[in-house]
């Protein structure tokens, strides 16, 4: 059993690397990729579906490039790109807008769908009280739309919450990363790898909870 | 109050060659106070007609004068006039996210109409009169189908409309739930209101109509007094439909 003695052992001596310093920074990079995703994804979606041209098909070919190439090569691109534009950028800044730009144009498509499922009564209720277009988008559309993408959009934090492992390729610091440096220190790579392993599931699980809950939450509400 | 001229509306139907003509030039003048009724068989335009009056459907030709201004105008601020008209849906499209209050007070707070207080004090007297105060922190879906047709009634009256549009108000309604939606109407009807319905309520457009339409094939086939469109119509397929049609 010198698996899981190895395991304490590392640790005992390692577990600021693995519980604070990675998951403090993995859950940093999901909660800004998803804060900002949304933000960024909402004004994606809205140029979709606005009427015109020109901006329905710059949301439309940065959706399909974004989601026809790989993500690992998205955080290259902005991870060595964004230095020469700003130098001394910090690497999680430049590797934290690959992410929210990812994030964005998957999370437009989900608002899409969301807004795309509302009764488009509401809509016509909407304006034949007089409101304007805008006012019925915020006060009206987007409200009930967010109810039905809440799902979705928990989901999609669980997703990065994962995905967020790729910035380890560029030692961010996140929780694959202190694998990367506690593997580097102690040659244990099994033991350290089912730490991690652990570590993503558990933060999975909260997560999924926390989701369950709100969705039932918001449910009762209506 | 409102007029129309030679208004045209085709719809593009996905997988038909040709678009379907809806409207095929409605000459139509809506006097203030009067009561307008537009019955006749579906596919011949009523409901086309009624929501080209606000502009939920853009007619390709001809105009709309909405209290002397030509709402199809170019650079016209169609928010502003539809303040004054008030529409009520068949499917009631309340909304869902809000309380009943909120569905009242919403449009008149945000277009600056009024305080959230006075809208509040409105929306109180509103409920009051169609018997809905109970139900002012509920959300709609608490409510049956005819109390929420109820609310969609005050709450397009919360913006104090000048003129009234109905599109078959009572068609989604279970049948003991019609005649509390129409009582409504009525009592309205009796406040003066300008009001036009398009409606398959026979006995209800007879009562309260100062004028019945009798729409068909995109066009104003017959209008005239309920008597004389029910009583003596002139054109056959004015008779034809009314001999279907039970009441």
């Amino acid at each position: 059993m010198s698996f899981f003695s190895n395991i304490v052992k590392i640790m005992s001596k390692y577990w600021r690397v693995f519980l604070i310093r990675g998951v403090g920074y993995t859950l940093a990079l999901t909660s800004i990729t998803v804060f900002f995703g949304a933000i960024l994804g909402i004004f994606i979606c809205l140029a979709r579906m606005s009427k015109s041209k020109v901006l329905n098909s710059i949301a439309l070919n940065l959706g399909e490039i974004v989601r026809g190439t790989p993500m690992l090569l998205q955080l290259y691109v902005f991870y060595l790109g964004l230095p020469r534009l700003f130098p001394g950028i910090p690497t999680f800044v430049s590797v934290s807008i690959g992410f929210i730009l990812n994030s964005a144009c998957y999370v437009s498509e989900v608002f899409r769908s969301g807004i795309q499922a509302v009764d488009k009564g509401q809509t016509e209720a909407a304006r034949s009280l007089g409101l304007s277009g805008k006012q019925t988008m915020t006060k009206i559309v987007l409200p009930q739309a967010i109810k039905n993408i809440l799902p979705a959009l928990g989901n999609e934090f669980i997703t990065i919450t994962k995905d967020t492992s790729l910035a380890s390729t560029f030692f961010v610091g996140e929780v694959m990363t202190s694998y990367l440096i506690v593997k580097g220190n102690t040659f244990l790579t099994m033991e350290c790898l089912f730490i991690v392993a652990v570590i993503y599931y558990v933060m999975t699980l909260i997560l999924n909870r926390v989701v369950g809950r709100m969705e039932r939450r918001m449910r009762t509400s209506d | 109050m409102i007029k129309t001229v030679d208004l045209h509306k085709s719809f593009i139907i996905e997988g038909q060659p040709e678009p379907l003509h809806v409207l095929k030039g409605v000459n139509e003048h809506i006097e203030k106070g009067e009561v307008v009724s537009i019955i006749g068989p579906s596919g011949g335009g009523k409901s086309t007609f009624l929501r080209c009056l606000n502009l939920l459907e853009v007619p390709e030709k001809g105009q709309i004068f909405f209290e002397g201004v030509d709402i199809t105008a170019k650079g016209i601020d169609i928010d502003v006039h539809r303040q004054k008209m008030g529409m009520v849906f068949q499917h009631f499209n309340v909304f869902p996210h809000l309380s009943v209050a909120e569905n009242i007070t919403l449009a008149p707070v945000l277009t600056k109409k009024k305080t959230q207080a006075e809208a509040d004090e409105m929306a109180k007297e509103l409920l009051a009169r169609v018997g809905l105060l109970d139900k002012w922190s509920e959300h709609p879906g608490r409510l049956s189908g005819g109390q929420k047709q109820r609310l969609a009634i005050v709450r397009a009256l919360a913006m104090e409309p000048d003129v009234m549009l109905f599109d078959e108000p009572t068609s989604a309604l279970d049948p003991e739930m019609v005649g509390e939606v129409l009582d409504v109407i009525k009592d309205l009807v009796k406040s003066g209101m300008t009001c036009v319905i398009v409606t398959h309520e026979m006995g209800f457009c007879r009562e309260v109509s100062d004028r019945v339409l009798f729409m068909d094939g995109g066009n104003i086939a017959e209008e005239g007094t309920p008597e004389q469109v029910f009583n003596h119509p002139q054109n056959p397929r004015t008779a034809e439909f009314l001999s279907k049609v039970l009441y």
